[in-house]
């Protein structure tokens, strides 16, 4: 099941997350401008949220912008004021102006904070909530899905989109949206206040701009290129390793586990030796931009101090400029990875849209027919049926059973006998004919109402995490607990079950893992009983159940037969002849229908599936 | 005892003690160096712009820029070094849990299961190894920057240091008490996850039951309840994070305003230089960052820890067959095997998986094995191959005991075929001599022929030298099982253990198969573990286990006869066999 490699997939989740760049390829929307408009469309309901979201945004990142020029100012009034009062000592006027400043720098501060907070509040609940609705779409959209879908579709697929795209979503809203704004304006916004303060020295921090860029292109390069490297290698010794533990039995067994070490000591020295340069690389980044950083700090101290002295700048420009300097360097690589974001982040969207606009069940009709005294009469009138167009399987098929009587449906493996179930079930549609229960046709029903009639035992048992009594009361709603036990019984599931640690309170974990495929047969039966059906749907194969358990199934199966409508997905012998009517299936279609005897004389398939699988075995003989 | 065994794993570095103190030397002087230039600037500022000496201010931003070069140089390299170890610590661990899982039983593997061992083998090692490079780097440089930064405010102005002292404990506080708030509803936040998902994968198994039950407005509900679960929790989780960065920022900058001012106050009674203002400044983010870092990097610890707890799990779990120091390594052909009242149980089970079990088999002799699942048939064959030691009883090869022969010598007389066939990834002939690595390639095709493997890799344009892909998922399961049978047969073992086999062969297959064995294996002692009765009736003896029992061992028409648990087996799977 590729459930279970999903599960682990996310548990592997790497900690650290590769932003801007380094690493991966980036996941792109086939149809970015469609997808986001209609991604937009989600998040209109929001719109006066986001309004806030927008403003507080462009507050809080203008506040921050400002303070490193009222904190400049600060130093320069306390330094020519220190200079014009030299010696003299008129404190008054120096702390007059000085108290100013702190005071406006305070109310920056705070109300940066306030509003940044806002922000990031507020947009933490329009994320979620977007993607709430969005996930509870998805949901609504699997009820009504045709069962098509689900036949055709790996869970696999569907869960990690579940997983994995509503996680890059729910990330990309909460940060990515409120990044586009606050970095645009802080750069707009640091530019101006950095020329407001002297054009000169604008320029000498310009010039660190392109040595930051060239040094991300040539990292960036670097990376993807060891990191693909990397990559190959660690796919390699995986591989080894997965193969190496899978078979681990016979690498003992056959004593290699030497060379198989030996061989695992050689790709380990190889992923050694790119992985290190990977993540050197990688990692080399913070302190070169670090670097860079310095080498700005540098030029703003060097040059500031001469404008300084030259009178152009006052003293404070420095420290404004060592904080613009620092604050300019974050909204250029922010906005750098956001296209990237965004693209992945429609891609996710994109994947989760595909899931709704997939084709749904054909709705009930509004005036549903009802049966009044359901007897359990199953006719089929001339039905035609296939999975693909071009594929006919059912052609003409009529077959009608009377209230009580049993239907076998034989044939080989992979013969197609389930596609009975699918279409008596409504799981798929006739596409041509009808099936009626009783006088009504089963398309004119209300599909609830259809399924209710039916009992299912198939041979994918599905068992959810609840307790044993949960699962059989599945069956019927407000079951009570005498109910739930007079099924077991009647399942004979009441004895295994009573040696249970907990009995009917026992939790069944997902897989089941605690029982046996017989026992979980067994429950199955029970919820069958309890569901008390007009019609039984059931399938006789069992798969290594140990003998004694596959004995009490047949049994508790003959037992749910009794006076109801069955069609039996046959392996027994006894239960073929003793049949009220047989369809024999190959190649998904209905190709002989008779009696037991009727088909043995027509001497076709029957008579040589009979004769080849059933007499002649080798076991009749030794029996 | 999570924290113990990271710690265990960290302590396993000294390893590397050289160039881990290289690593630490090298950020020691990096973040010297960046403590180093405020000082600079501040000289720059209280003497170069004082007295309007250019010359000196270009004389020490020659000096900054040395400064700084010499530093961006350190940082590099101890990146350099840094990445060096942990991959180096990654690519040692990963060697040392791969030879352990190599060495484990087939119960010690089981127990942790092959995907989760596949899973520690590469991921968790890379995890733990990626945390370490992240350690090396940022959690020595957060303290020595810490330490440094108020060593340095101290020397520019001890008066002044009180902030530091008051605002960091702060800040400390506020960090701890959000992340550890975080921390618990992150984790809660994962199980409500996981129930999505669990409602979400059983909505998709059980479609066909949930529909047929008509319950899909129940299992909606289910659904709508863990999503609404989920939503509210990560809003939480983001609403408590959007509170942290503000607040964080705020004490940052509150004690720069709290700097400004009391040092304006300082200034202007010309107690201190403008230049120590604007130094001190700097020195008190220096600080705060680095704390700020520091306990960002502690949001990475508690998963790198679950790793590091699934490592060392591996490399504690001592496998329990190990060679004596007196064992023999030298074996002739064996000629009798005894079973002398063998008992054997799995640590946890509460039943004994095979119970006083006792027969002798002899060379040229079928010896075949049946019974329900887990009954304890393979257990029987494990026990011979030594992939488990008995608790009770011995096994003795020609009077000698099991245990006191090597491991590998012991194996190198078995010709083993596993229930599932497993071939590896590289040509046929290459899967074959794994059984054999000197074999001829005559002796390659004999064993192919033998196996009636023959007849599908004869029409492969390659033939032998045809390529099998990972897993084997280029050959059907039946031309699987027949190479895994040629593997064994290259061999020429004098014990051969075919556990159930056959059952992937057709009839056909099967028979001739059986009929090829039996001219070409006659002087080998042959155990047969089967399901299907028609495979083993012509066995010489058919041992008939029931939970871990001898219901009794005969040939096929005394057991018929005499034993009831052999005749269920025979009338259960007469009716399954009726319809196959």
């Amino acid at each position: 099941m590729n459930t279970s490699s999903s599960k682990s997939n996310q548990d592997n989740r790497p900690i650290f997350r590769n932003h801007g760049g380094f690493g991966g390829p980036v996941q792109k929307a086939k149809d970015f401008r469609g997808t986001l408009w209609r991604f937009s469309r989600y998040l209109y309901p929001h719109r006066w949220k986001l309004t806030i979201v927008f403003f507080a945004a462009i507050f809080s990142t203008v506040f921050n912008v400002f303070s490193p020029y009222v904190l400049g100012q600060a130093i320069t009034s306390l330094f020519t004021g220190l200079y014009r009062y030299h010696g003299i000592g008129p404190h008054g006027v120096v702390l007059t102006t000085l108290s100013t400043n702190v005071l406006t720098l305070l109310g920056l501060y705070v109300l940066s904070s306030i509003f940044s907070f806002i922000q990031q509040y507020t947009m933490a609940g329009v994320a979620q909530k977007t993607v709430y609705v969005l996930r509870q779409q998805v949901d609504e959209k699997i009820s009504r899905l045709a069962l098509r879908y689900f036949d055709e579709h790996a869970h696999g697929d569907l869960l990690s989109r579940f997983i994995n795209d509503f996680d890059i979503i729910a990330n990309s809203l909460q940060q990515s949206l409120t990044q586009i704004i606050t970095s645009t304006v802080s750069l707009v916004g640091v530019v101006i206040m950095m020329l407001t303060i002297n054009v000169w020295m604008t320029l000498v921090i310009f010039v660190t701009l392109p040595l930051s860029v060239l040094a991300t292109m040539f990292i960036a390069k670097r990376s993807q290129r060891y990191f693909k490297e990397q990559q190959r290698m660690l796919g390699t010794l995986n591989g080894h390793v997965e193969e190496m533990y899978t078979g681990h039995t016979v690498v003992r067994a056959f004593g290699q586990e030497e060379r198989s070490i030996a061989e695992f000591e050689k790709m380990n020295e190889q992923l050694f030796s790119v992985e290190y340069k990977a993540q050197f690389i990688s990692g080399v980044i913070m302190p070169v931009m670090g670097f860079i950083g310095n080498i700005g700090y540098v030029f703003v101290s060097v040059f500031g101090g001469y404008l300084i002295v030259h009178g152009s700048v006052g003293i404070g420009g420095i420290t404004s400029f060592t904080q613009y300097t620092s604050q300019f360097s974050q909204p250029i690589t922010q906005l750098a990875s956001i296209a990237n974001i965004l693209q992945s982040t429609m891609a996710s969207a994109e994947r989760v849209f595909e899931i709704l606009d997939e084709q749904e069940e054909i709705a009930d009709p509004a005036e549903a027919s009802v049966i009044s005294d359901p007897k359990g009469r199953v006719a089929l009138d001339r039905v035609a049926f296939s999975y693909k167009e071009d594929e006919p399987l059912i052609r003409d098929l009529s077959v009608e059973v009377q209230p009580g009587k049993t239907v076998a449906i034989v044939g080989p493996t992979g013969a197609g006998k389930t596609t009975l179930v699918n279409l008596l079930m409504r799981f798929y549609e006739v596409n041509d004919g009808r099936i009626q229960i009783d006088d009504a046709d089963i398309a004119t029903m209300r599909r609830g109402e259809l399924r209710r009639y039916f009992g299912m035992v198939l041979q994918d048992t599905w068992l959810f995490h609840g307790t044993i009594r949960d699962n059989i009361a599945y069956g019927k709603e407000n079951a009570t607990m005498e109910e739930v036990k007079e099924a077991a019984k009647a399942a004979f599931a009441d004895h295994f079950i009573q040696t249970l640690p907990e009995g009917y309170e026992t939790m069944i974990n997902e897989e089941a893992t605690d029982l046996s495929a017989g026992q979980k047969q067994l429950l199955t039966i029970a919820r069958a009983i309890l569901a008390d059906p007009l019609i039984l749907l059931l399938d006789e194969a069992t798969s290594s159940v140990d003998t004694r358990t596959e004995l009490l199934v047949s049994e508790a199966m003959q037992k749910l037969r009794q006076n109801r409508t069955s069609f039996i997905i046959a392996h027994r012998l006894s239960t073929i002849r003793d049949a009220d009517w047989i369809l024999v299936m190959d190649h998904g279609r209905v190709i002989e229908q008779g009696t037991h005897l009727g088909l043995l004389e027509q001497k076709g398939f029957y008579e040589k599936l009979y004769n080849s699988q059933f007499s002649q075995g080798v076991l009749a003989e030794m029996a | 005892m999570v924290k113990t065994r990271m710690m265990r794993l960290l302590r396993e570095l000294k390893v590397y003690r050289a160039s881990i103190a290289t690593v630490i030397l090298l950020i020691f002087l990096q973040s010297m160096a960046n403590l180093y230039l405020p000082h600079l600037m501040q000289q720059i500022v209280d003497v170069g712009v004082l007295h309007g000496d250019t010359g000196y201010i270009l004389n020490m931003g020659a000096w900054m820029l040395v400064v700084s070069i010499a530093g961006g140089i350190c940082s590099i390299l101890a990146s350099y070094f840094a990445a060096k170890v942990a991959m180096h610590f990654g690519k040692d661990l990963r060697f040392r849990v791969f030879s352990k899982a190599e060495s484990f039983t087939v119960h010690e593997f089981s127990k942790i299961g092959t995907a989760s061992l596949i899973t520690r083998t590469t991921n968790d090692i890379r995890q733990v190894a990626l945390l370490i490079n992240m350690m090396l780097r940022m959690m020595v440089m957060a303290p020595l920057t810490a330490i440094g930064g108020i060593v340095m405010a101290i020397v520019t102005d001890a008066s002044m240091t009180w902030i530091i002292v008051i605002v960091l404990p702060i800040l400390g506080f506020v960090i701890y008490l959000v992340l550890r708030q975080a921390t618990k509803l992150f984790s809660v936040m994962q199980v409500k996850i996981d129930t999505l998902n669990r409602v979400l994968r059983e909505r998709l198994m059980g479609i066909r039951v949930i529909r047929a039950f008509d319950r899909v407005r129940y299992e909606s509900d289910r659904f709508t309840k863990a999503n609404k679960d989920l939503t509210d929790t990560s809003i939480a989780v983001n609403r408590l994070l959007a509170s942290m960065f503000p607040l964080v920022m705020l004490i940052v900058n509150l004690s720069t305003v709290m700097i400004i001012w009391f040092g304006g106050l300082k200034i202007s009674e010309q107690q201190m230089p403008i230049g120590s203002l604007m130094a001190f400044i700097q020195y008190i983010m220096q600080i705060l960052f680095s704390v700020l870092m520091l306990s960002m990097m502690s949001f990475m610890i508690p998963r790198a820890s679950a790793s590091a707890t699934r490592i060392v799990e591996v490399l504690d779990t001592d496998t329990q067959v190990t060679d004596s120091p007196s064992a023999q390594d030298q074996l002739p052909a064996i000629s009798k095997i005894k079973f002398d009242h063998v008992s054997f149980s799995f640590s946890q089970a509460s039943q004994p998986a095979l119970q006083d079990v006792s027969f002798e088999v002899n060379r040229g002799e079928v010896i075949a094995i049946i019974g329900g699942t887990g009954s304890g048939k393979s257990t029987l064959l494990n026990l011979l191959m030594r992939f488990m030691d008995v608790n009770a009883g011995s096994i003795l090869l020609d009077g000698v005991d099991l245990r006191q022969i090597k491991q590998t010598t012991l194996r190198r007389m078995m010709g083993y075929v596993p229930q599932k066939a497993v071939l590896f990834s590289g040509t046929i002939a290459d899967n074959i001599r794994f059984g054999q690595e000197e074999a001829t390639i005559d002796e390659v095709r004999k064993a192919l022929d033998i196996a009636q493997a023959s007849e599908f890799v004869d029409v492969m344009t390659e033939q032998e030298n045809a390529v099998i892909t990972q897993g084997g998922t280029n050959v059907s399961g039946g031309q699987k099982q027949r190479l895994s049978i040629a593997r064994a047969l290259v061999r020429k073992p004098s014990v051969y253990l075919f556990d159930d086999s056959f059952s992937a062969l057709d009839y056909q297959t099967d028979a001739k198969l059986r009929s090829a064995l039996r001219h070409e294996i006659d002087d080998a002692i042959v155990f047969i573990v089967a399901q299907r009765v028609a495979t083993i009736r012509d066995a010489d003896r058919i041992i008939v286990l029931d939970d871990g029992v001898v219901q009794g061992i005969d040939t096929h028409h005394e057991l018929m006869q005499t034993c009831k648990a052999y005749q269920e087996i025979v009338a259960s799977q007469l009716s399954k066999e009726e319809s196959a």
